[in-house]
């Protein structure tokens, strides 16, 4: 048996050292929890300044005793490689630990342990945690705004159909395959259009008609990233094509317009079209809120999906083009066929950004007066009756942004894959 | 044409001879003097000028967060790595809006009344009316403003000496160490012959009414410029950490190895080889998210922090109901911050591309 040296670890006392660094750190770990949970300081005896850092003194020399080279254990030689191959990193490996513990507990009461779920008003709120009830109450408000409660059935059937639409297009018959694109940059958005027009807006068919002013909460959010979406990838396509023409009428005025949108903050295009806007238009004429807030993000946005597309057909190589040309193709069909379903490939990830950055641009619309989500939250937050619970509010639609942006930057990233070809 | 029309009709005329009218209204935070009597022009500037101080702010901090989480994106350490990346996709995935809010409304709305604030740092509160920190008060301001651009001078002219120097006889000075001296002598001397003073003036609670209390003296810091600072910085942070994170991996494995082949030492090899190089990559996306932070800080607006969009596109309109005129400022003033700066980094691009034979 050779000598313990507790400097060095080795791999001859392995066990020895195991059930050390083990009790050392689990001592760290309690020692922090005591402290932050139950408020008592089992190193009170030490100086402050000492005793405030003991956890992760005593979690450290723990994670110094067991990292032992080639223990021929496998868990333990991975746990060594992955976060404790100095005691540098150990440290911040412990300080994360120790950062997860502290904040994973609070949340946990927040959210769901000390949180209200049953009741009906504000007074069933008696937890110290979150009161879900607040949720639950506005929920309508939440998805439809202002729209009238009995006729949201309207809202959610446009949306099941178009939802519908867009998935019939996995199910086309590989004859049809190459209208896919006309169905979905012209059919759907039409369809899109009178569904809206007809059923949410109403006033035909005996239906009721709903304003837009008291359309909001998640399904505008919806419904102005939808066709802003649809609208500025044409928009954008073409301004991209027009930047990288040879006549420099179109060149220049391409450049101009993609230059000037990128220039100006959003929220100073919506003021344009709220205010400066109707004072261009002959007497008498009107146009719809909402119709001027789509148009005014999709023209912004275009101009950011022109940059990306740019970026895609620069690098495509020179022989491309070439190539396409000896066959004898025209400046359209060479485009539709050889360079741009080249180029977007290639930009995938750029323009999944920028969709993303439409979505989260949508909430902006409040300063024409629309309320989507984040505005009925605020306007919610500032019911008499339901005083105080804006955390609430802000978690509820943070989360449902998240689980939305997140799952369309998933979804670009698996486009990314399918499309890749190696060249 | 209509618009001539419409204008008639509403008693408009148009022209820019308002700005020189008194805008009589008030500011709460501004930078330069100001009160209700001044002009529209000058409230113009103060909202300006609250833009591009929340945007310098933002830009600093959030190059130094995001440059620490995208280097922790590729850190071997798997906490440190998953913890990054949990950051990053946490924060970019919520409309910055909401951000903005979620900070104003319900975090910064948590904290005590000035009456209850407790100390922090022996010197300063953080109460819901805002931050409260000491103001330094200084005598002879411009002599030691004066003696900061002269030691830049020198520096400048002994870096460019110290570099001549090395390239036609190999000698090396200490460039930092020397640089950093005459930062920090420079101005010290001004303290003791130039009859520069500085003083600090600390906040004190002063009693309003008997249940209103607010800081007296100090720099109070209002929470409208906190939450939106703290949103735009963790917001656009997440952007520059994948900026950084790709330029790093945008260094070939074999620029490091050839490196340190040829007898370099590790910090001589991250200086001269890797951040020229993954700096090339970082730098053009960077200075778009710099871009895209000042155009952001415009919704300042929401939370009623007086920016130019604030104080000009909203309150001076509604005054005056001069929309082209205002509004076309208003984007005027942001277009040419943004072109100014596309130029600049266009040139910079090139002095710094590679440069092909």
């Amino acid at each position: 048996m050779t000598s313990i040296n507790l400097l060095k670890p080795n791999k001859e006392n392995l066990n020895l050292f195991l059930v050390l660094g083990a009790l050392f750190f689990v001592l760290g770990i309690l020692d922090f929890c005591l402290n932050n949970f139950q408020g008592k300081n089992i190193t009170s005896f030490l100086p402050a300044y000492i005793s405030f850092f003991t956890p992760l003194i005593f979690g450290m020399i723990g994670l110094h005793f067991i990292r032992i080279e080639f223990s021929g254990i496998k868990q333990l030689d991975n746990l060594n490689k992955n976060i404790n191959t100095s005691n540098f990193n150990a440290a911040l490996s412990i300080s994360i630990i120790l950062l997860i513990i502290f904040s994973v507990a609070p949340l946990l009461n927040w959210f769901v342990l000390d949180a209200t779920f049953v009741g009906d008003s504000k007074e069933a709120c008696t937890g110290g945690g979150a009161c879900w009830v607040y949720i639950k109450t506005w929920f309508n408000r939440f998805m439809y705004g202002m729209y009238p409660n009995a006729e949201q059935w309207r809202v959610n059937a446009t949306f099941i159909i178009v939802l519908g639409l867009m998935g019939a297009g996995y199910f086309f018959p590989l004859r049809y395959k190459k209208y896919l694109t006309f169905y979905y940059v012209i059919i759907l958005p039409i369809i899109s259009f009178l569904l809206i027009y007809y059923l949410i807006s109403g006033g035909e068919f005996g239906l009721v008609w709903v304003e837009t002013g008291a359309w909001g909460g998640l399904s505008l959010t919806f419904i102005v990233s939808f066709f802003s979406l649809i609208f500025c990838f044409p928009i954008g396509m073409m301004l991209a094509l027009g930047r990288r023409s040879d006549l420099s009428v179109i060149k220049y005025s391409s450049l101009s317009f993609i230059e000037f949108w990128r220039g100006v903050p959003l929220i100073t295009v919506l003021f344009m079209s709220a205010v400066m806007f109707p004072m261009f238009l002959p007497d008498g004429t009107y146009v719809d809120k909402l119709i001027r807030v789509i148009v005014a993000i999709t023209l912004f946005e275009a101009a950011y999906t022109a940059e990306v597309i740019r970026g895609g057909l620069q690098a495509l190589p020179r022989g491309q083009y070439d190539a396409a040309k000896s066959l004898g193709m025209g400046y359209w069909r060479l485009h539709l066929l050889v360079i741009l379903p080249q180029a977007l490939k290639l930009v995938i990830p750029g323009i999944a950004n920028t969709f993303l950055a439409l979505v989260k641009d949508t909430p902006l619309i409040f300063v024409v007066g629309l309320l989507e989500l984040v505005g009925m939250l605020n306007l919610a937050k500032t019911n008499p009756k339901w005083l105080g619970f804006s955390m609430e509010g802000y978690v509820f639609a943070g989360i449902i942004f998240w689980i939305i942006c997140y799952s369309m930057s998933k979804y670009s990233q698996s486009l990314e894959l399918k499309y890749k070809t190696d060249r | 044409m209509n618009a001539q029309e419409n204008m008639d009709t509403r008693g408009i005329e148009f022209g820019f001879g308002f700005l020189k009218k008194a805008a009589s209204f008030d500011i709460q935070f501004s930078l330069i003097d100001y009160d209700g009597s001044m002009s529209y022009g000058r409230a113009y500037l103060v909202g300006l000028l609250n833009t591009l101080l929340v945007s310098f702010i933002g830009i600093i901090l959030c190059t130094l967060l995001g440059a620490v989480i995208g280097v922790a994106r590729l850190s071997p350490n798997y906490l440190i790595r998953k913890t990054a990346s949990f950051y990053i996709e946490f924060f970019r995935n919520i409309p910055l809006l909401l951000q903005i809010f979620f900070w104003y409304f319900a975090a910064l709305r948590a904290l005590p009344m000035p009456e209850d604030a407790p100390l922090i740092f022996g010197s300063s509160f953080m109460t819901i009316k805002g931050f409260y920190t000491p103001a330094p008060v200084w005598n002879n301001f411009d002599v030691f403003m004066i003696s900061l651009v002269v030691a830049l001078f020198f520096i400048y002219f002994f870096n460019k000496f110290a570099k001549k120097k090395q390239e036609e006889e190999g000698k090396q000075y200490p460039k930092f160490l020397t640089s950093l001296g005459i930062f920090i002598i420079l101005p010290a001397l001004t303290f003791v012959i130039g009859g520069v003073d500085l003083s600090w003036s600390f906040p004190q609670l002063k009693q309003l009414a008997l249940t209103s209390f607010t800081f007296d003296g100090g720099v109070g810091i209002p929470p409208e410029l906190i939450a939106l600072t703290l949103a735009l910085t963790l917001y656009t942070a997440t952007f520059i950490a994948e900026n950084v994170r790709a330029g790093i991996q945008g260094v070939g494995k074999g620029q490091k190895e050839a490196a340190a082949s040829i007898g370099l030492t590790t910090s001589q090899v991250l200086k001269l080889v890797v951040l020229p190089q993954a700096l090339r990559i970082i730098i053009p996306p960077t200075t778009n998210q710099y871009l895209n932070l000042t155009k952001n800080s415009s919704l300042a607006a929401a939370i009623a922090y007086p920016d130019l969009v604030l104080v000009f596109a909203g309150t001076a309109m509604m005054q005056t109901g001069r929309a082209i005129e205002i509004v076309g400022i208003t984007m005027a003033t942001y277009l040419t911050i943004s072109l100014s700066i596309s130029l600049l980094m266009n040139w910079y691009n090139k002095r710094i591309a590679i440069q092909e034979k």
